[in-house]
């Protein structure tokens, strides 16, 4: 399949600014985004996300490198590519002065879309705005601004929705709200890229995850493989009586004795058909420790991804 | 062209200024009448005609354009400088819209807005002296070009701008004189030789020159040379927007 974005050899140097220096803030990123799914990028803060999505939306100028979005260049033929984009802004940049409506409205006219008030009106209703849309911007919370940023890039019906960092510093019921609509929206055929830091949302959302750290993308994976390929589980055994170190008898297996001496951590890969857990627990009994309580852990994206980004610096 | 864009900024920029209708005519609505007041009744009651035109009625062309000029400077550099202060810009680099679109929807509202103040004043004035036009279709023609040149101006001050100091720095420091030294309240040959010269660089000068001939058929300089700086003066604005765009200088990193 076709992808609707492919992002070859991109970088982008900032100019210097005094007193700072020129910043290298991508380094020739390769990426394609499947029709489609809802791709994640993820990455701490100052990994180059914001920019990439800005270099594809057309905000930001790439030094190097090249975009394609759904077959058209970014540059050359700007026009069919934009209007195939809806970016939803990490910031709350909005007309405080101007109604709901208005502001939605003139978004769908920028977009050279005709005015469709129907289907202005839905997009208000799906997102609890119909009540607000003749308040003027500046008197909602933050949490309503939010939600007109997005209905202002879904105002013209775009094929690609860009969301960066779509909940930060959004409260649970909207966040819920939010990924309720980012499904739909999936459902509809719409493809989303999204950032965050946040990497359970990326977790339990995206279908592809990718990674960037300082300004490269260290890996681009199926959600399920990435945490499948570098994921671990580990095996915590709760002692009846603290110890103070690793018996001999225990030696061949790779244990770690947690402050305190009474809990003991196995950690083994999930990939291996023989996890040594049976073999481990034999021993343990033959040594004559005794445990009280047994849990396994598998790692979460985040710890994969912290790994990650660690292992790079 | 994407000629829905282009409208829905005209119509979004012009909704803002009838937000607001009131104060953006009142004020200079008022200002007009005080230099009626003060120029017109009581400083130009002791000056006598010029040009065979009473003073009054002398300095209307004078004073529409530096209505004209201000306010197109005003408007257009706040129209565009609002959104990058604010942020909102992104949505206007992220849409399918060329420069052209951008520029035409913003200085079109600018311009507009202040021709519809010039022709306030323009009736206000009627209140106060005789006013007649004796080349109307001229009259509406230095109008038109003289607001979308400043507009111009006023867009390439909005992108230049990094703070509202700046903003007001050149209307203050720049428009301001040149339109009270580019023979608004005077004829340039009522000036001394030596400054007659140095009144010659004001691009004012053409403006209010040629607009006054469009009333009253009195030129300080001839039409054709008024008509030909000001074109000049547009095509040096417009090969400035050009090259802002082309660098995308302050409004793309």
């Amino acid at each position: 399949m076709q992808s609707i974005i492919a992002i070859a050899g991109l970088a982008k140097t900032y100019a210097p600014r005094p007193p700072m220096g020129a910043f290298e803030a991508l380094k020739s990123i390769d990426l394609d985004v499947r029709r489609g799914e809802i791709f994640a990028l993820l990455g701490p803060n100052g990994a180059g996300k914001t920019t990439l999505i800005n270099i594809v939306c057309g905000i930001v100028t790439a030094t190097s490198g090249t975009v394609l979005v759904d077959g058209h260049d970014n540059v050359a033929e700007f026009r069919a590519a934009r209007s195939r984009i809806g970016l939803v802004p990490q910031e709350l940049h909005t007309d405080a002065f101007e109604t709901v409506w208005k502001t939605v409205s003139f978004s769908r006219g920028l977009w050279g879309k005709p005015a469709n008030p129907a289907f202005i009106e839905k997009i208000l209703k799906d997102l609890s705005l119909w009540e607000k849309k003749d308040n003027r911007i500046m008197t909602l919370s933050g949490g309503m601004k939010r939600r007109v940023m997005i209905a202002k890039a879904l105002a013209h019906e775009p094929q690609i929705l860009f969301l960066d960092e779509p909940t930060a510093g959004v409260d649970v019921e909207l966040r819920r709200d939010m990924w309720a609509l980012v499904r739909r929206l999936r459902d509809s055929g719409v493809t989303i890229v999204l950032t965050t830091h946040y990497i359970q949302e990326a977790e339990e959302m995206a279908d592809r995850v990718g990674v960037i750290s300082a300004g490269a993308l260290i890996v681009v994976e199926d959600k399920t493989t990435l945490m499948r390929k570098l994921g671990r589980k580990q095996l915590t055994l709760h002692l009846h009586q603290r110890i103070e170190s690793i018996p001999a008898a225990l030696g061949a297996h790779a244990l770690e004795l947690r402050p305190g001496g009474q809990d003991l951590v196995y950690t083994y890969d999930t990939n291996t058909d023989r996890s040594g857990i049976a073999a481990l627990l034999q021993d343990v009994g033959a040594a004559g420790i005794r445990f009280t309580d047994l849990q396994t852990k598998e790692s979460s994206l985040e710890e994969i991804f912290v790994s990650l980004v660690s292992k790079r610096s | 062209m994407n000629l829905i864009a282009i409208r829905s900024i005209y119509v979004f920029e012009m909704s803002r200024w009838f937000r607001t209708v009131l104060q953006s005519i009142l004020s200079p609505v008022i200002s007009t009448t005080l230099y009626f007041v003060v120029f017109g009744a009581a400083i130009g009651s002791r000056f006598s005609d010029v040009g065979g035109i009473g003073y009054g009625s002398f300095i209307v062309p004078g004073l529409i354009m530096l209505m004209l000029l201000t306010q197109s400077v005003a408007n257009a550099s706040f129209g565009i400088y609002f959104p990058r202060f604010t942020g909102t810009i992104y949505e206007l680099l992220s849409a399918p819209v060329s420069y052209l679109e951008i520029v035409l929807g913003y200085v079109g509202a600018a311009a507009t807005k202040s021709i519809i103040l010039g022709l306030i004043i323009l009736a206000t004035a009627g209140l106060f002296v005789p006013v007649h036009i004796l080349h109307p279709f001229w009259m509406i023609g230095f109008l038109v070009l003289t607001a979308a040149t400043f507009s111009l101006l006023g867009f390439i001050i909005g992108v230049w701008a990094d703070g509202f100091e700046k903003l007001q720095l050149v209307p203050l420091l720049v428009i301001t004189p040149l339109t009270f030294l580019g023979g608004t309240f005077y004829s340039v040959q009522m000036l001394p030789p030596a400054w007659q010269k140095v009144a010659l660089v004001n691009p004012v000068l053409y403006l209010v020159s040629g607009f006054r001939w469009s009333f009253y058929g009195i030129a300080d300089l001839s039409v054709a040379v008024s008509l030909g700086m000001t074109l000049a003066f547009l095509a040096v604005c417009l090969a400035v927007i050009a090259w802002i765009f082309k660098t995308g200088y302050r409004l793309k990193t």
